[in-house]
């Protein structure tokens, strides 16, 4: 007896209970607050903002807790929110030359005005298992150095003024920005081939993971664009606004964004002379690995203003572009737990029917063997 | 800091009417009529996040947000049946938003979202039926990249699909493609039905009601309009065919529709029924019974609803 399935509402309903009850955990211990994850967990929540391409740490750490700690979840649900806000208008460029710098370190010179600043940073930190942070014990306090409240000067702008590395666009830079706003493929319908705007905007939203893995895949040899880590820069940017009734701009507040901007070869042709070529990453919150990948792909897909061949996935537009995006990726992977059995079905008849098919012409065939040997005999 | 989150968050309760702003539904309705005026070309839109996922019917969900109104009854189905957890979702999500009025029977409603099948039922002039698409390009697994195929479908080069579909008869003594088969619409482009089995593709065909298409990860939507000729794909002498099905529903005794296989026990027993839901139910209201359909388990189905 047959009674066909009724229960999807209750079930999905039931479902979400359950979901609650496993995230809240055990209830003898107290519920994490947003501020504790804003503080404490404030990469992760850094990394939800970038890819949600969202600045509000408080929304994220809630994102965060809401995806019980999953990412792409976090992500999903705060670029959920986003796409529901209204626009007022879009910010001045910010100026990253201006940038109060927690952290601050270039590769290609020893030394340099202002200095290698480390920061927080885990590098050089021995990855050994620190028990005392399995309790809440005492952390002394950081020695923080008094600055004078110069502006760090870039190291692209230095190798600027040799006229060796290429003008980058817009301030601190020889070219002043165009005239049009800047793209936004949350608004815009992506089409292909794209302008670099976009593009960034693509890599900056990207999943990390992703970019990552295609950064490294250029260095070994996929792509290849013999990258040095012109610098890297991590700190609070103000964001300011052109207001029309106004007359001027007016500041927003500040953010923390990390920059990264790479220094890349490249040999020159019959017109341009030899020059130091770029790859830019730009990243809210701190995240120098995301930036550094942005950056390399963002130099590997800049392959045709250069004139080179375009062989290697990182080279890819499409390619790289049509799948970064990991709340795209993992909806449409995940998908395919949805019901497909209709589908499944038209595929099971028609293998059913090519088998049959097979058979009897297996069957004819023997028939024809037997009959043959018969005669033989 | 955590009571402003609260309160930004709180304010998050309040949503315009069927969920997208305005601006956005304006959007998408200019790309609809787009589509409308030339059937089945692939208007690129700005697809908006939606807070279900990528692949789980976006691109339909933006495509009934920016259609539907106040005075429309939505019915929404996934495989045929109204029932199915996705479906059973995007329902609650519009009455949730929208506050519409809901249905399970074809025959009332007047927006049908779905996903993999077209309703049995023969749909009106006065319905808009809308697909939910994963992947709006039919010539994408003969091309992966964008900028060919749009070129492909600019200059009607459609040469490489005939070419696939005669290697599937040349390997398999069959067109192997038995969901999202190609047809030609308006004898100008090659459209993807979205992956409905081929056995829908002849209700397309000159169908009374609008056909919307929405892929919301691809950011594309079509349309074919009411009276629209479609035609699939084939070759002189390997005519299209729809899938037959030896046995009737076994609830219903229906023939010419479309069953669905569902696993009794695990020695191979194995019974079909209707994959339209609603269109077995009516049959077996109407009297019509198969010869598994028990009279209380008919009283069952009923009572659950």
């Amino acid at each position: 007896m047959y009674v066909a399935v009724k229960g999807g509402e209750a079930a999905i309903a039931n479902a979400h209970k359950l979901l609650g009850d496993r995230r809240r955990g055990n209830r003898d211990l107290p519920s994490i607050t947003l501020d504790q994850l804003v503080g404490q967990l404030s990469l992760a929540v850094d990394r939800v903002m970038a890819e949600a391409s969202l600045y509000a740490p408080h929304l994220a750490a809630l994102a965060v807790k809401q995806a019980r700690g999953d990412m792409i979840e976090a992500i999903f649900l705060l670029r959920a929110y986003r796409t529901t806000l209204p626009r007022f208008g879009a910010s001045r460029p910010v100026e990253t030359g201006e940038m109060v710098a927690e952290r601050r370190v270039s590769a290609t010179f020893k030394d340099l005005p202002g200095g290698q600043v480390l920061g927080p940073t885990f590098d050089y930190t021995h990855r050994l298992l620190d028990p005392e942070l399995a309790g809440d014990g005492e952390v002394e306090a950081a020695l923080l150095s008094e600055t004078d409240g110069e502006p760090l000067m870039r190291v692209t702008d230095i190798l600027a003024h040799e006229d060796i590395i290429e003008s980058s666009r817009g301030a601190g830079g020889d070219t002043p920005l165009p005239e049009e706003p800047s793209g936004d493929l949350t608004r815009e319908p992506l089409e292909f081939p794209m302008q670099r705007d976009q593009r960034l905007q693509a890599l900056a939203r990207g999943d990390e993971g992703f970019l990552l893995s295609l950064g490294y895949s250029t260095q070994r040899g996929y792509g290849r664009t013999h990258p040095f880590v012109g610098e890297i820069r991590m700190g609070e940017v103000e964001v300011e606004l052109d207001v029309p009734e106004l007359g001027f701009a007016v500041s927003l507040g500040t953010i923390k964004v990390t920059e990264c901007q790479m220094v890349t070869q490249f040999a020159g042709s019959a017109k341009a002379p030899p020059q130091f070529t770029r790859g830019y990453g730009l990243v809210f919150g701190q995240s120098e690995r995301k930036a550094m990948s942005m950056a390399l792909v963002d130099r590997a897909l800049r392959a045709d203003e250069f004139g080179e061949d375009r062989l290697a996935p990182a080279q890819d537009e499409e390619f790289v572009i049509s799948h970064s995006d990991n709340v795209q990726a993992t909806g449409f992977v995940e998908h395919l737990k949805l019901p497909h059995y209709v589908d499944f079905q038209a595929e099971l008849d028609l293998v059913r029917r090519m088998r049959g098919e097979f058979e009897a012409r297996e069957a004819a065939s023997l028939e024809t063997d037997n009959a043959s040997r018969e005669a033989a005999e | 800091m955590t009571g402003q989150a609260q309160d930004i968050a709180g304010g998050m309760a309040a949503y315009n009417f069927a969920y997208l702003d305005e601006q956005t539904k304006r959007m998408i309705r200019r790309a609809i009529l787009k589509g409308i005026a030339i059937p089945a070309y692939q208007v690129p839109f700005a697809s908006r996040e939606m807070p279900m996922p990528y692949g789980w019917g976006t691109g339909g969900v933006q495509v009934t947000a920016s259609i539907i109104g106040r005075d429309d009854t939505l019915k929404v189905i996934d495989q045929g049946a109204d029932d199915t957890t996705n479906a059973v979702s995007i329902r609650a999500f519009f009455q949730k938003v929208a506050d519409v009025a809901v249905t399970t029977r074809t025959r009332e409603a007047s927006v049908i979202q779905t996903r993999h099948r077209i309703p049995e039922e023969p749909l009106t002039v006065s319905q808009v039926l809308v697909y939910q698409v994963p992947i709006p390009e039919p010539l994408r697994f003969l091309e992966p990249r964008e900028t060919e195929t749009r070129k492909m479908h600019a200059l009607e080069e459609y040469g490489l699909m005939h070419v696939k579909l005669y290697e599937d008869i040349a390997r398999h003594g069959h067109i192997a493609t038995t969901y999202a088969y190609p047809v030609l619409v308006d004898d100008r482009y090659v459209m993807d039905p979205s992956p409905t089995p081929k056995f829908d593709n002849p209700k397309m065909d000159m169908c009374p009601a609008l056909q919307l298409f929405g892929a919301g990860r691809e950011k594309r939507i079509y349309a074919i309009p009411p009276y629209t000729r479609v035609v699939s794909l084939d070759f002189e002498d390997h005519p299209f065919e729809v899938q037959r099905f030896e046995e009737p529903c076994a609830l219903c005794a229906a023939r010419d529709v479309y069953l669905d296989e569902v696993i009794l026990d695990d020695k191979g027993g194995r019974m079909f029924v209707c994959s339209d839901t609603d269109h077995c139910e009516e049959r077996r209201a109407a009297g019509n019974r198969g010869h598994l359909a028990a009279e209380e388990a008919y009283a069952t189905t009923e009572a659950a609803q």
